[in-house]
């Protein structure tokens, strides 16, 4: 933790300093300080309850949405703090896509749901513009090939993975430059996450990501770096390796080796 | 007689209740062995073995009983005065029923004689459903008194007997629901009869005033209804024009935007809007809105007459307010949260999420409570009769008065009627066609709901 640290903040993409987050009088979250490179996978992992989730919805500013949940302390994202009054919030959002727990596409065609978010911000300026946007986003999440001759079937009409993946194509359709996923796989059988991990793996190139997982294995397997949460305080931060075969906390060592969780 | 006799019946299984209880207790403890079914359940199944194959005879004998009496009534008048004639006969036994009531004094031998007769008919009736009731409620008691053992299954039998009575209420509520539509229908048909049925429905000139007797002087009566359905579908259109704008946003705002403690408060304040008699409304539209609209319309220049159309379709659409923002409240609210989160998660204004997510997810429910609101809507009586006006004005003026299908059902059933007269037949016509419209209503709406129920989960 003290090496990633100290070096020279600038170049983060998302520094949190002292974040906390109350739901009501309940504290959800301790004075997380969190730094997250560009074009990256960082996973957040720990067990249920810990505030990973919390963690990750005060990035887009989720939080909002839900009553009594305060968010104290400061979140930089490009040197930008997100908490302040001047912040447009769905500027924000627009720049940081989410990719919710369970499949959530709207009940609305494949191509609709793709397109929704390049239409309310106005991305695309004629049709084939906007058919451009949609079948690069639907490319890039793996998932053209399963509908494009299917474009106007109901996003619902998709199995659990192919739906998660077109929430992932909706999302870098309003060109973002973080992902936040939370918990991605959860709700998807073992090869559906397969599929995901590879596209995450692919999407890194372009995106920084954020992934909150339940899966230790996941974590190792796709992320740079981890952040191991317990009961609502960061426990230990750093290069995911590092984390998984030489954890610093005895508490992380619990964790990995089963003990907790 | 018959009342102390069900009164008694109650009182029976109630203390059968507790001695099933008692019985099976002593049986345990002589016996030594485990009970299959609790104490209550003893006691329950011998208490509703008694009670209940009684009450359904007693109930089945009430309904049926006055026919078979007035028809031993008739047959009685009709041997002993050979002369009359059907009509005769039926105007006499309702003179003797209402002289054993007492309205109508016994004025003659004869008369005496029909009333005993009527009297003593009624007698032996109560006397034998009560001696056949609880004929029937000893030997179930006993028969249920028979099988009670320590073993005995008197758990899934009384959850059976309790399946059965479900099953009979709901039988009675449909029976009853096709026999009003049942009555309808015949009726209905006999209109027909006299008027043709594209006269009905195509006319354009209401006026069901027909000579009752001969010596009365009246026109030949028309029974055009287009009219009245236009004065019904005017002020509809205006109700609905008020209702479903306000109605729906207050239920948008209600569910997106209000923080919980305002919605604790406006919430039950708009179901007090529902909770209102129409008849309230109805004074209120005639006393307040419509004086209110006419000033306000001579003041710039408009002749509104004082009832209308507006008036009646205003407080109309006031009343449906609620019906239409609860309804759709619900709808919203049960459109999942993870939609609203996707929405916004992408950037989304929380109006365009409502106008592009939550609002056509909602759509099928919406669009069931505004086809709800409708009906309730052309089926309303009281707002009508009291602030849109009785004269069928053949009119798309909202300023004007216009009569409305309920108002016409109304006036036409008021006062002395002739129950076999083309005007009084109308009244069922007008029913039947309202019925039938308000029905289609419901199943496009049931159907709606149906068809796009599941897009969102």
């Amino acid at each position: 933790m003290k090496d990633v640290g100290s070096m020279i903040p600038n170049q983060y993409k998302i520094t949190t300093s002292n974040v906390n987050v109350d739901y009501g009088n309940k504290r959800a979250l301790h004075d997380i300080n969190l730094q997250i490179e560009e074009k990256e996978v960082t996973a957040l992992i720990g067990p249920s309850g810990c505030g990973k989730s919390t963690f990750i919805r005060c990035l887009n500013r989720m939080n909002d949405l839900i009553e009594g949940c305060k968010v104290e302390g400061k979140i930089m994202i490009d040197e930008v703090d997100i908490n302040s009054p001047d912040t447009d919030i769905v500027e924000l959002r627009a720049r940081i896509g989410m990719v919710f727990q369970k499949p959530n596409p709207f009940p609305k065609s494949i191509y609709d749901n793709v397109a929704y978010g390049p239409r309310i911000h106005g991305l695309a300026k004629s049709n084939e513009d906007l058919d451009n946007i949609v079948t690069k986003s639907l490319k890039r999440a793996g998932l053209w090939n399963e509908v494009e001759d299917r474009l106007d079937a109901s996003g619902l009409s998709l199995s659990g993975g192919q739906q998660q993946r077109l929430c992932i194509a909706r999302a870098i359709a309003v060109n973002p430059d973080i992902l936040l996923m939370d918990e991605p796989c959860s709700a998807l059988d073992p090869i559906a996450t397969a599929v995901i991990e590879e596209l995450i793996n692919e999407l890194k190139e372009r995106y920084t990501i954020v992934i909150v997982t339940h899966s230790m294995q996941q974590a190792a397997r796709l992320s740079e770096k981890t952040a191991y949460f317990h009961l609502g305080k960061m426990i230990e931060y750093d290069i995911t390796s590092n984390i998984f075969t030489n954890p610093k906390h005895e508490m992380t060592e619990a964790y990995i080796s089963g003990r907790i969780g | 007689m018959l009342t102390i006799y069900l009164i008694i019946l109650l009182g029976l299984s109630f203390v059968s209740y507790f001695y099933g209880k008692r019985l099976i207790r002593r049986r345990v403890y002589e016996q030594k062995v485990s009970q299959h079914s609790r104490d209550s359940y003893h006691g329950l199944y011998l208490s509703l073995y008694l009670i209940i194959p009684s009450i359904i005879l007693t109930l089945i004998w009430l309904a049926s009983s006055p026919n078979i009496i007035d028809s031993l009534l008739k047959s009685k008048i009709k041997n002993s005065l050979p002369d009359l004639s059907l009509g005769e006969i039926n105007i006499l036994k309702s003179k003797v029923i209402s002289a054993y009531d007492g309205i109508l004094p016994v004025d003659s031998e004869q008369m005496k004689m029909f009333v005993d007769f009527y009297n003593s008919a009624n007698i032996i009736s109560t006397n034998f459903i009560i001696i056949i009731s609880a004929l029937v409620s000893v030997s179930f008691f006993l028969f249920a008194l028979n099988r009670i053992r320590v073993r005995f299954n008197a758990r899934s039998k009384v959850e059976n007997i309790l399946k059965f009575s479900m099953i009979l209420a709901s039988c009675v509520a449909i029976i009853t629901t096709i026999g009003i539509v049942l009555s309808l229908i015949i009726e209905t048909i006999e209109f027909f009869k006299i008027i043709k049925i594209t006269d009905f429905l195509f006319g354009l000139q209401w006026s069901p005033q027909i000579a009752l007797r001969e010596d009365q002087v009246a026109g030949e009566g028309l029974f055009g209804a287009i009219p009245i359905f236009i004065g019904t579908i005017l002020i509809t259109l205006i109700a609905m024009f008020i209702a479903v704008p306000i109605g729906l946003l207050s239920a948008i705002y209600l569910s997106e935007y209000s923080k919980p403690k305002i919605r604790a408060i406006a919430k039950p304040m708009l179901e007090v809007l529902a909770g209102i008699p129409t008849v309230v409304y109805g004074f209120f539209a005639a006393l307040t809105v419509a004086p209110f609209l006419r000033n306000s319309g001579a003041s710039v220049g408009l002749s509104l007459s004082s009832e209308s159309a507006l008036a009646a379709g205003l407080v109309m659409g006031i009343m449906i307010i609620p019906l239409i923002s609860s309804l759709s409240d619900d709808v919203i609210n049960a459109v999942p949260q993870s939609l609203r989160e996707g929405s916004a998660a992408l950037g989304s204004t929380q109006s365009e999420t409502v106008k592009l997510v939550i609002l056509p997810a909602a759509l099928p429910g919406i669009v069931s409570a505004i086809l709800l609101a409708l009906s309730r809507a052309i089926g309303e009586t009281m707002i009508v009769v009291m602030a849109a006006g009785v004269a069928a004005n053949l009119t798309f003026n909202p300023f004007e008065s216009v009569t409305a299908v309920t108002v016409q059902i109304v006036v036409l059933l008021i006062g002395d009627q002739e129950f076999d007269s083309a005007k009084t037949l109308a009244a069922f016509a007008l029913g039947f066609t309202l019925f039938i419209i308000t029905l289609l209503l419901n199943v496009l709406s049931i159907y709606i709901v149906r068809k796009y129920r599941e897009q969102y989960d």
